[in-house]
């Protein structure tokens, strides 16, 4: 469970001009929920995400993980509710150690204990959870993770995020850096495991097709706000033409341009 | 000749192995090691002495373990002021590595009583307690070689095993990718401060080792160390490519063992080439250079 409590995020530009990049935003997202995030570049997607994570500092606000004030948590305490893949496809996962490794170190959240990481019974649990991806890495655990393919990578990265069965899983346009193929085959294995495990799940992402397909609620921001929130009836109707209109009026006429939206 | 290369390639591969956890584990280029080396020998030597002139005897047979331990916790706590440095007033690494090094160049005259020299009582007492030790089954020149074998044997399996574990897994993931490390929920600055200091414990057990063998502590014992610890290390990556870590600490050995051949060689038959004691350096500074050469040019090859 998630609850964003009237954030405001700023940058300082200098000359005492200030960027507001999240401006008094509030959002609560249930137990079990998924939620796609579109909007233009620029709206502060990735921003709520990394506030949300603790990599950006808050001017106001309070943010709950689990019913808990998480506030004034760092990154690493926060990460104790949080699994998170990003864009880059090596940011989640350490290369130069094997794929077994990466999934000892992703196996459990906190601190670790004087204890072998990998024991056989491991190593037999994870052969079978990374079957599950259907990239062959089953047979390539004791490989570095630097020799897999971006897909397989990301993928795996995704697996280790979930692993943990945390309370709140963040994706920031974890398929954009994929080609195509992969895109799929990394978007579909999100939908399974978000469903297997019943997480609560915020994804945001450039596509509006799959954000109506894979989530229970679609949020649109613009500037720092949240200018449509559509779920339930209201988002079963909803198709990309319509989200595109619907963009264009809360936009203004001005700047409409599909393109922006889409892209 | 052989046992002398044999006996200092292994103490000081000791030293190496913790330039291999800064330099390479952690990603932590850590120059404390210029003194947590001589602060190791200095703890080592003072504390061993003592230990020597105690009339219980069985604290007297003690002498050289327990100044081994006391080089070890001397290194670590010069490995912790360079992490408190580098975490609490975010120093760089190179900075903090330089500020702690100096501070201990006073710090170690002082455990050296103030004097930058501290010989022992009875000359290479290491060499005595080998010889007590396995006297009777082998050499004394063999006895001291085994005893050294025996500690980094040990320390082999115990660094071996600590790599295996989930702190030493999460320690190699921490030099790889600081982000992985914190969304296991990981605190990266308590869990690198360990490293540190194990990287610095390491050359601390190493400098009173060596003080054991020499008959001596010195304050400028650590002049050049952190080269001679990377040229070990480059060296051992050269010879042997592997991504195991157990392969990755074998080759330190490997690696420290040729580093003193050629250093003995250099010294012995030098002259040929014109080359003297004083030129050393210099060739561990090519050495360096030579390893990184190779290894990119390799790279490419590939």
């Amino acid at each position: 469970m998630i609850r964003v409590h009237n954030i405001v995020v700023s940058f300082n530009l200098g000359g005492g001009q200030e960027h507001m990049v999240l401006k008094d935003l509030s959002l609560e997202v249930e137990r079990g929920q998924t939620v796609s995030i579109i909007g233009s570049n620029g709206a502060g997607k990735s921003t709520l995400l990394n506030a949300i994570a603790g990599t950006v500092p808050l001017r106001a606000g309070k943010i709950f993980l689990d019913g808990s004030d998480v506030t004034s948590l760092p990154e690493w305490e926060r990460a104790m509710y949080v699994g998170r893949v990003r864009q880059d496809p090596l940011a989640g996962t350490a290369g130069d150690m094997t794929v077994l490794d990466n999934l000892a170190l992703a196996s459990r959240k906190g601190p670790r204990r004087f204890r072998i990481a990998t024991p056989p019974k491991f190593a037999r649990e994870m052969a079978d959870r990374v079957a599950e991806l259907g990239m062959g890495l089953e047979d390539r655990l004791h490989e570095n993770v630097s020799r897999l393919s971006g897909g397989q990578r990301q993928a795996l990265t995704l697996l280790m995020a979930v692993l943990s069965r945390p309370s709140v899983l963040l994706l920031d346009e974890h398929t954009a850096a994929l080609d195509p193929a992969n895109a799929e085959i990394v978007g579909e294995l999100t939908s399974r495991f978000i469903a297997a495990e019943g997480l609560t799940a915020l994804i945001v992402t450039h596509d509006m097709k799959r954000a109506l397909e894979q989530a229970d609620r679609v949020v649109m921001m613009h500037e720092g706000e949240i200018i449509a929130d559509l779920s339930g009836a209201e988002k079963e109707k909803m198709d990309v033409a319509g989200l595109v209109k619907l963009f264009k009026k809360a936009r203004g006429a001005e700047y409409a341009e599909d393109r922006d939206l889409l892209q | 000749m052989v046992e002398g290369i044999l006996v200092e390639g292994l103490i000081y591969s000791i030293l190496a192995l913790g330039v291999f956890v800064s330099f390479r584990v952690l990603d932590f280029p850590d120059l404390t090691v210029e003194g947590s080396f001589p602060a190791g020998a200095a703890a080592g030597a003072v504390v061993a002495q003592a230990a020597s002139l105690s009339p219980n005897a069985f604290i007297k047979a003690l002498a050289v373990p327990a100044g081994m331990l006391a080089g070890f916790l001397a290194g670590g706590a010069a490995g912790f002021v360079t992490a408190l440095v580098h975490h609490r007033l975010r120093v760089p690494p190179l900075l903090a590595g330089i500020v702690t090094m100096t501070g201990f160049y006073s710090i170690n005259l002082r455990i050296l009583g103030g004097k930058p020299n501290l010989p022992l009582i009875t000359n290479n007492p290491m060499l005595r307690l080998a010889r007590s030790f396995m006297g009777g089954v082998l050499p004394p020149e063999c006895s001291l070689l085994a005893s050294c074998m025996l500690v980094c044997l040990v320390l082999f399996g115990l660094l071996d095993l600590f790599f295996h574990t989930e702190i030493g897994i999460a320690m190699g993931a921490l030099g790889d990718n600081e982000n992985a490390v914190i969304q296991a929920g990981i605190q990266p600055n308590r869990l690198r401060t360990w490293g540190i200091m194990l990287a610095n414990a390491l050359p601390g057990l190493s400098g009173a080792m060596a003080a054991a063998y020499q008959g001596f502590a010195d304050v400028n014992l650590g002049q050049g160390v952190v080269a001679a610890g990377l040229a070990t290390v480059m060296l051992g990556e050269l010879i042997v490519h592997s991504q195991f870590i157990g392969v990755q600490l074998a080759r330190v050995f490997l690696g420290s063992i040729i580093f003193r051949a050629l250093m003995y060689a250099a010294r012995s038959w030098g002259y040929v080439a014109g080359i003297t004691p004083n030129d050393l350096r210099l060739l561990t500074a090519l050495l360096i250079i030579a390893s990184v050469a190779i290894s990119r040019y390799g790279r490419k090859q590939r």
